[in-house]
């Protein structure tokens, strides 16, 4: 199912005819972004009005509200959607493969797993570990099982892609048997915090884990926006890059590493968060087409986007409670996903 | 002069932290806890609790600020507490954190497995709400009961075997081994748990029931309803062969009541016991 190549992404693309301009998009896309993040810092279950915020006219509570609960969780929000579409439209360049995503090279189920010999094996930690202890077992584990599959896509001496697919393939089945047996033996508490941890959720947003996951996600975007045009060129297929004067091999390498750094650090600060990277990079070619320039930097201003506004409507729908945000992004983002497929269809026909 | 102005101080502060007490808004996280704080006669404060807590009543139409495990930093300030109650269970821990950097003051007691952490829980609210004595009568209730099932398990000579079913869903039903809450209560109603060799729940294997051949299967009310009552349960693998099944003997109870370890614990392991010898 992971070895359809054949797709011609060009194809996919709605508005190809129209005169495009790539930073035109950017610029509105930003736009969109800085709108839901406008709205988003000003609803929430405590009501604090958007003029108040801009005018800065709040009472110490609402203050306290805004500065170290809303607005890091609004930023946090931004990062991880950011960081998964972009390393899920790189991977999918990468691997020339419309199914690949973050979730292949290993660092979902990586994390996974070392979250719950966290939980189950380890058990709680006190102090700055207490907070932290997850997080840090999720980055870690995820850098150490895309490392291995990294590895072993090596064995032959020569970079395979084909074996890269196979290996994170084996490697993911087994993290999730490990995962599998530790839920087995845990205790029912321990299987409580394993499920929530798995559902994902930005709702123990902190300064401190949000600086220290744009330390890492910010280097990592620039550098994969810098690598759109290698590749764009990728996309002739390996050997027509390597003629053009691409090193394919250190290519690969640094575009893997690069993913698994934002896709771990995104994933220690907020758990599993399913369908942007796999989505976003499709909706950003079926709306705009498939050049990287263009590709990359737009799929994390949508994923940004999208994940702000799914997490908005979490924390507020159900207010005082919450819901938990990888099902509203599913559920906005794929009617959207599935009527752009429809129109295609209808159009390309 | 300086005695007499202490004093005036003194009295006053007094007087203000008792006019200030009825003003406390009270969130609770945890069944048990926010059992208690209605027996202790304080259920007029709370403004707020999870989703664990809907015994009594009224509990039940509290703001739910969601599943304990899962709070919302914004959802639970949004009902302006001053005192947050919770179990050490609550939170995720940085949601937890959050709340307390905002200056609420918050209370972690023990998440109870057994009547005496009931009886600590019941002291310690009595102690951080200021109902000292309404928490000494409660507890002597609490005693009182414990007392009696006491005195009726002396003179019962058979011990019922017991297999506690927990099942969420259509997956494989679970059974509670030891070190679980529903383990303690069937001990402390006088019965066994054929599955105390685990720990823990776990998935429960047809081979294994026949095996421990229970006499009564203890469920709550709840997974009964969504197993789909009794016929339905003895439907599942291995559960027909039982000596329950052959007697019907299934006890359904509220899950808060049976396994909170709340202030009604005592009264359910009574319950427990009377409908265990039901027939005798």
């Amino acid at each position: 199912m992971l070895m359809i190549r054949t797709v011609k992404w060009r194809r996919f693309s709605l508005l190809r005819q129209r005169e495009q301009n790539p930073f035109v998009i950017l610029v509105c896309l930003s736009l969109i972004l800085s709108l839901i993040v406008l709205i988003a810092t000003s609803i929430g279950a405590i009501s604090i009005s958007l003029r108040d915020i801009l005018f800065f006219d709040l009472s110490e509570f609402d203050q306290t509200i805004l500065l170290s609960i809303r607005l890091p969780r609004v930023l946090l929000a931004v990062v991880v959607g950011a960081a998964l579409g972009i390393s899920g439209a790189a991977m999918q360049g990468l691997f020339r493969n419309p199914l690949a995503d973050p979730g292949l090279i290993g660092i979902t189920g990586g994390a996974a797993l070392a979250v719950s010999c966290m939980i189950v094996v380890i058990g709680p930690a006190y102090g700055f570990l207490g907070l932290y202890s997850l997080g840090i077992a999720a980055f870690v584990g995820g850098m150490i099982t895309s490392l291995v599959i990294l590895r072993m896509s090596r064995l032959t001496g020569v970079f395979s892609v084909t074996h890269m697919l196979l290996a994170g393939i084996a490697i993911n089945a087994l993290t999730f048997a490990g995962t599998g047996f530790l839920t087995f033996i845990s205790d029912d508490q321990q299987l409580r915090a394993l499920t929530f941890w798995t559902m994902g959720s930005l709702g123990g947003a902190m300064w401190e884990p949000v600086l220290v996951c744009l330390s890492i996600i910010l280097p990592s975007m620039w550098f994969l926006t810098k690598k759109a045009r290698e590749l764009n060129v990728l996309l002739l297929g390996e050997e027509n890059a390597a003629y053009i004067g691409v090193d394919t091999h250190k290519l690969k390498r640094s575009i893997i590493l690069t993913s698994a750094l934002c896709v771990g650090a995104a994933v220690a600060v907020s758990g599993i968060i399913g369908f942007i990277g796999l989505v976003i990079p499709h909706l950003i070619r079926l709306l705009f087409g498939a050049d990287h320039k263009l590709l990359i930097p737009a799929s994390a201003l949508l994923g940004a986007a999208l994940l702000l506004f799914a997490d908005t409507i979490a924390r507020t729908i159900v207010a005082p409670s919450e819901m938990p945000v990888g099902v509203l992004t599913s559920l906005v983002g794929g009617p959207f996903f599935l009527w752009l497929l429809i129109k295609q269809n209808s159009n390309g026909n | 002069m300086k005695f007499i102005l202490t004093t005036i101080f003194l009295i006053l502060s007094i007087n203000v932290s008792h006019a200030h007490q009825p003003d406390r808004r009270i969130v609770s996280i945890g069944g048990a806890l926010t059992e208690t704080i209605y027996a202790l006669g304080l259920g007029y404060r709370l403004v707020g609790s999870d989703t664990t807590s809907y015994f009594p009543p009224s509990a039940a139409s509290l703001p739910k600020t969601g599943y304990q495990r899962a709070l919302s930093v914004e959802g639970v300030l949004s009902l302006k507490p001053d005192l947050i109650i919770a179990t050490e269970d609550a939170g995720p821990p940085s949601v937890m954190k959050q709340i307390s950097s905002t200056g609420v003051q918050i209370n972690r007691l023990k998440s109870a497995k057994s009547m005496k952490d009931t009886r600590e829980n019941i002291f310690a609210l009595g102690k951080i709400l200021n109902v000292n004595a309404a928490a000494k009568t409660l507890v002597g209730k609490f005693d009182a009961a414990l007392e009696q099932l006491k005195v009726t398990t002396s003179v019962q000579t058979k011990k019922p075997k017991i297999l506690f079913i927990m099942s969420h869903g259509s997956s494989t039903p679970m059974a509670a081994g030891s070190e679980t809450s529903a383990n303690s209560i069937i001990e402390i109603a006088g019965g066994i748990n054929v599955a105390n060799a685990y720990t823990g729940y776990k998935p429960l294997s047809p081979e294994a029931v026949v095996k421990f051949s229970p006499e009564f299967i203890l469920i709550t009310s709840r997974t009964l309803k969504q197993i789909g009552g009794n016929e339905a349960l003895f439907k599942l693998p291995g559960l027909a062969l039982t000596p329950a099944a052959k007697s019907g003997n299934v006890i359904d109870m509220d899950g808060l009541l049976l396994l909170g370890f709340g202030p009604r614990s005592a009264a359910a392991a009574l319950e427990l016991n009377k409908r265990l010898n039901a027939d005798d």
